[in-house]
């Protein structure tokens, strides 16, 4: 019965994940927002995540134990980069373009000297 | 078990559908981080989140993942009772789940933070939701194969579909990792 052991191992590795993201954030709203910081409170919520979800792809989904050709494991991979392109990309152009739109308009009034209050004088 | 069907056909097909509803939820996400900050007056996540809660339904999800693994060791097995209680209770837990789920966003409407609020919350409702329907569509799907089980017994037909059930259950829980910590913890945080 070694599968009911990864089930088991994996179920208690993915609550132990679990709690520990929770009692982080139950900290940092705890303490008003001061301990831990958000520089460390992020990359712990985002590696925590990361971990859990190698654990419940190994233990629950098995990948690990695929045999060659790994068809799965390298369509995982190909979804994986698709994500990571889908979403880096759209908060890179969005980023990008909140930016520029802050920044864009009193420039251009003042390149063209058309700025409100320029007319009014 | 991917491992016991790497030459499945329908198995890797079922896969290959998985990782495009991935790359369906990956837009779902890409959306809701965009449209994190456009609060438009109305609530943030921050102000909406009960961690607690959030961490009730994450345990029920965790938990019925680890269910419908056992009830699929079982079904291996042709351990028929067994396979049947083993999907019960991940059933119930899915039910449980949903009620959670439909209880907060009745919640959210009835005080006027429904998705035509805000952005931000449209964005929410949007991703909350499509995870929502997909745990919904599961529980109808296990009330089948239950029905299956029942009538025709563990045949070989019925235990692949017990197992593209059971990756579709596992699949649905790893969206949901990282729901929990890039809608609610992340945004419990209050980086904004």
């Amino acid at each position: 019965m070694s599968m009911l052991r990864t089930y088991t191992l994996g179920f208690i590795l993915s609550l132990v994940l679990t709690i520990a993201a929770f009692v982080v954030v139950g900290d940092h709203v705890r303490t008003g927002h001061a301990i831990p910081p958000h520089y460390v409170a992020v990359p712990i919520l985002i590696g925590l995540a990361l971990v859990q979800l190698f654990v419940q792809l190994t233990f629950f989904l098995h990948l690990g134990e695929e045999r060659k050709p790994r068809w799965s494991l390298a369509l995982l991979v190909l979804a994986l980069v698709v994500v990571c392109i889908l979403v880096g990309g759209t908060l890179w152009i969005m980023n990008t373009l909140a930016h520029q739109q802050m920044q864009a308009p009193p420039d251009m009034f003042e390149e063209e000297d058309i700025s409100p209050s320029a007319l009014h004088e | 078990m991917i491992s016991d069907h790497s030459k499945d056909k329908v198995v890797f097909g079922f896969w290959v559908y998985l990782m495009s509803d991935c790359v369906l939820f990956a837009g779902l996400f890409a959306t809701y981080a965009v449209l994190q900050g456009a609060t438009f007056g109305a609530a943030t996540l921050e102000e909406l989140v009960s961690l607690p809660f959030v961490f009730v339904e994450t345990l029920l999800l965790l938990t019925s993942s680890f269910t419908v693994g056992l009830a699929l060791l079982a079904a291996h097995h042709r351990k028929k009772i067994w396979t049947l209680v083993g999907l019960g209770v991940t059933l119930l837990l899915g039910l449980a789940f949903l009620a959670m789920e439909a209880s907060e966003f009745m919640h959210l409407v009835a005080e006027g933070n429904g998705p035509n609020a805000s952005a931000f919350l449209s964005a929410f409702f949007t991703l909350l939701g499509t995870h929502g329907v997909h745990v919904a569509l599961g529980a109808l799907w296990m009330l089948i194969l239950m029905a299956h089980v029942l009538l025709k017994g563990l045949t070989t037909g019925t235990v692949r579909k017990l197992v593209l059930l059971s990756l579709f259950w596992h699949f649905l829980d790893i969206i949901w990792i990282f729901i929990f910590t890039f809608v609610y913890l992340l945004g419990a945080l209050a980086l904004v």
